[in-house]
């Protein structure tokens, strides 16, 4: 087991690797001098110190190799304009990002995984057809329109719930920014678990489970889940993908002060080293994820442990 | 049953928001841009603003209607290019295997390793606001799912005896990979390429909605519904319609994409009972 | 054949149901199996046996299901029980082995508790308990160190191993009746004779009937005391194992004999797969009017073209459906 974690682990260094030289390259090479968009003051002299201060004369190859040290030690550079670092920026907002994050895919997996179940144990039926019809209609809503209306009726029409804001980090805060996030993860995996579940009800291990006088419950409960989960797992790995993304959306509109506002403020303003840091933060997270699932499959699927 | 209702209600969405778009400045009441009227600020929905107005007093019926011309030609568009990078990369790394293989292999983890939208919305951070930039941020970085489709369809088709025959024929690469490949790949091709066009007009308006697509006052569905957030407390109905919008043009395009899924994968349409 | 039987067959039919009409899959079957009798049905791919038997054990799913006729086990009429008292035969009573110990195992399972449900199920054990009897019946259909091997999972199994577990799981509640659909078919040469001895053994031992379906006459000849041969969805003739060999009546059961080696020497164990008779079997959609085995009848008249034949009795025992037979 842990010489397959020590080997998977390695096997993400590369990816890493070209995503840290993907950032830098977009970041740096790219868009030119990086100092005349940040001020307005064109004054070449201003501009050449700037330059100097914060080493953009030297050629890229070196800037990228002085890059590449620091973040070894886990220096991710510093805003131009505040000199705040940003590690220090991110560590303050990983916590709620992580809250978000975890709790949209809490209520996706609690409402999408036993919806998907009760589809497929009724094909063709009331329950089925308005579930898949729910679940296509979910994947198709604009994170922030849904957001929108929510906002709308539970915060400013019916009072119940705060509109935006982190506040003092108590759930109620949490509860429309995740609904909002969770809606398109728990549509898909409606979608997923019924055709998975269709699937594996075919299967012929399931008709010895009926031929041992299992009641369709029981097939269910001891024989269809836990082959299930595999598949399930699979979708909820790509998910979190998928949420990270639409988090930067989600945590504007909710003014929710994660990973992802901080992205989109630094991209507005320019911050290039917090825009950088952010998405290596969330790459490294998003890689962590599908490890630890993949982790999960060994010990689910007992023919893929170890191999 | 199921299976046409998804395609006559999808492509019948689907035809609509074209018709709309294509019939924007004959549909539309108003100039989108220029008929700003602050006396007409803020009026709900009624006879003669069907949708009511914004802020500045434009008509939002006109404005959504003028929408719909850039969320099809993002996602249209930027779905083409993705398809055609897709298939290009993973039919000619299943083609050739070998290095490319590698190298395309490990492309495609990289694109899966950083969710899209982050890296779409990086490239708009470079490229700065625009259409253009809007195509080319989301028409890079979608295109992973339809890169392994195509190299493992390649794959199991390369050894078929059609395309063996006619590689000792003499056929060139590329001749083989057009007219012996593509066409057998083609139709789950079509399927993701439906579905992604769905998440394209996605993408644009959240990118649009982070002031990070089409810059106002252009009427982009996404970035109206920026604005609308502003004003949700004295006009709700803002929000309404561009979001409903969208909701329709993509609930459409992913009906049709599950429809001929039914009828061009057969793979999966045997997994329905 | 005297006494009442475990369970009797009478005028069983199957549809198959595609959608825009109903077309039999296997009609006018009848036969009935004896406390501790062993029975084949053997025939070619497609003729219904398989669907024959997932009807005694009601595992039909659509598209296809019964209907008409009955199936009495013990003088109960199956159908009419309620889906309790259906569950509560089904593995109890009447279990079944099927052909595929790849698949038909769950990959995500280990074994011992495959085998331990039948006792949680059936005669409610607790899984401690239960865990324990594993051990004792993966024991007895002689899988070594069995302590050891009930914590494995399926793919660590040989196909052998895997059947023997099949076998152990379906004989684990002591059922009358043992229904094995082609049980060797997928396995190594080699091992099938081992299987076949140890399910005999088994099921002797123990009073189980057995209900062997094979397309392999040979085998089943083997096995069974008694054998019927069905074609296209009907039975077309019931022997004793030893008649039929011997005087073959049908001109299909006929064919099927001459194409074995060996003729006749019961000990050859009949390994060799069925050779075609000239012709193909009709499709289900497709049955020809008349004898269904007409068009590849050397036998057959203008009669046989358009009526069906009726069942005969033997003066020798057995029953035939053909109007020439012998």
């Amino acid at each position: 087991m842990l010489s397959f974690l020590i080997r998977r682990i390695l096997q993400t260094i590369p990816t890493v690797l070209a995503v840290v030289l993907l950032v830098f390259v977009l970041f740096s090479v790219v868009p030119g001098s990086i100092v005349s968009t940040m001020s307005d003051d064109s004054d070449p002299q201003v501009e050449l110190r700037m330059k100097k201060q914060l080493g953009l004369d030297q050629p890229v190859y070196m800037r990228f190799g002085v890059y590449v040290a620091r973040l070894a030690t886990g220096d991710l550079g510093a805003s131009f304009r505040t000199r705040e670092p940003v590690t220090t920026m991110i560590a303050k907002r990983a916590w709620p990002t992580l809250q978000l994050i975890f709790a949209s895919m809490a209520f996706a997996v609690l409402l999408g995984v036993p919806l998907g179940f009760i589809a497929a144990l009724r094909p063709g039926s009331l329950v089925d057809t308005v579930s898949m019809v729910l679940a296509v209609s979910g994947l198709s809503l604009a994170k922030f329109w849904l957001g929108l209306l929510l906002m709308y009726l539970f915060a400013l029409r019916l009072g119940w719930l705060p509109s935006f804001g982190y506040g003092d980090g108590s759930l109620k805060y949490l509860i429309l920014p995740a609904v909002t996030l969770g809606v398109s993860p728990m549509a898909l995996l409606a979608r997923t678990t019924r055709a998975a579940v269709l699937e594996i009800m075919t299967a012929d291990f399931v008709r010895t489970a009926r031929s041992k006088g299992m009641s369709e419950t029981r097939v269910v409960k001891w024989h269809v889940m836990r082959n299930a989960l595999v598949l399930i797992l699979t979708t909820m790995g790509l998910q979190f993908g998928a949420l990270m993304g639409q988090a930067v959306v989600v945590e504007k509109l909710f003014s929710w002060p994660g990973i992802g506002s901080l992205l989109v403020d630094s991209v507005l303003q320019r911050g290039i080293p917090a825009v950088q840091g952010s998405i290596l933060v969330v790459v490294l997270f998003f890689l962590a994820i599908n490890l630890l699932i993949d982790v999960l499959y060994g010990v689910i699927d007992p023919r893929i442990r170890y191999a | 049953m199921k299976l046409r209702a998804n395609l006559v209600i999808g492509g019948s969405l689907f035809a609509l928001a074209i018709i709309v778009g294509l019939l924007a400045p004959w549909l539309a009441h108003t100039d989108p841009v220029m008929d700003a009227n602050l006396m007409n600020a803020e009026e709900p929905p009624s006879w003669t603003w069907w949708f009511g107005t914004d802020g500045q007093g434009r008509d939002i019926y006109s404005r959504v209607v003028y929408g719909a011309r850039i969320s099809l030609t993002v996602g249209i568009v930027s779905q083409l290019i993705n398809s055609i990078i897709g298939v290009g990369l993973g039919l000619s790394a299943g083609y050739f295997g070998g290095w490319w293989d590698d190298v395309v292999n490990a492309l495609t983890n990289l694109m899966l390793a950083i969710p899209s939208l982050i890296f779409a919305l990086a490239i708009m951070a470079v490229l700065g606001p625009g259409l253009t930039s809007l195509l080319i941020a989301l028409g890079l970085t979608n295109w992973s799912f339809t890169c392994r489709l195509a190299r493992a369809s390649a794959l199991s088709l390369r050894n078929q005896g059609y395309v063996q025959a006619a590689t000792v024929l003499g056929y060139g690469d590329l001749r083989i990979m057009i007219t012996q490949l593509l066409p057998n790949m083609l139709g789950p091709i079509v399927v993701i390429g439906t579905l992604g066009m769905g998440s394209a007009v996605l993408s644009e308006a959240a990118l649009s909605f982070l002031g990070l697509g089409v810059r106002p006052p252009f009427p982009s569905w996404g970035s109206m519904l920026s604005e609308a957030r502003d004003q949700i407390t004295t006009a709700p109905w803002l929000s309404v319609f561009p979001g409903l919008a969208i909701f329709l043009t993509v609930l459409g395009l992913n009906l049709l994409g599950d429809g001929l899924r039914d009828i061009l994968d057969p793979q999966s349409r045997s997994r329905r009972t | 054949m005297t006494g009442s039987p475990l369970i009797e067959v009478e005028d069983l039919s199957i549809d198959l149901d595609d959608g825009s009409r109903r077309v039999p899959a296997a009609e006018g079957i009848s036969f009935r199996i004896d406390r501790g009798e062993t029975f084949g049905l053997v025939g070619e791919s497609g003729c219904g046996k398989s669907i024959t038997a997932l009807a005694l054990i009601g595992l039909l799913r659509p598209p296809l299901s019964v209907s008409g006729g009955v199936i009495r086990f013990e003088g109960r009429e199956i159908q009419r029980l309620s889906a309790a008292a259906q569950r509560s035969l089904r593995g109890n009573r009447i279990a079944m082995i099927f052909q595929e110990p790849m698949t038909a195992l769950n990959p995500v399972s280990p074994v011992g508790r495959q085998i331990a449900e039948m006792f949680v199920l059936h005669k409610g054990k607790s899984w401690r308990e239960a865990n324990q009897l594993a051990v004792e019946s993966l024991a007895s259909v002689r899988v070594p160190a069995p302590e050891r091997r009930v914590k494995d999972y399926p793919h660590q199994l040989s196909g052998g191993m895997r059947q023997r577990v099949m076998i152990a799981i379906a004989l684990a509640c002591g059922p009358d009746l043992l229904i094995a659909d082609e049980p060797t078919t997928a396995l190594d040469v080699t091992v099938q004779a081992e299987i076949i001895e140890l399910m005999r053994n088994l099921c002797a031992e123990r009073g189980t009937a057995i209900l062997m379906i094979s397309h392999d006459l040979g085998l089943v000849a083997n096995v069974c005391r008694r054998v019927a041969v069905m074609y296209a969805g009907r039975i077309v003739e019931e022997r004793s194992s030893a008649d039929i060999f011997r005087a073959p009546s049908h001109p299909y059961t006929q064919g099927l004999v001459d194409s074995l080696p060996r003729l006749g020497s019961r000990a050859a164990l009949g390994r060799s797969r069925l050779k075609e008779i000239a012709g193909v079997v009709p499709a289900i959609t497709n049955f020809p009017d008349g004898c269904r085995f007409n068009p590849r009848c050397a036998q057959a008249t203008d009669i046989c073209r358009t009526a069906a034949p009726k069942t005969d009795l033997l003066d020798a025992g057995g029953l035939v459906r053909c109007h020439h037979h012998a």
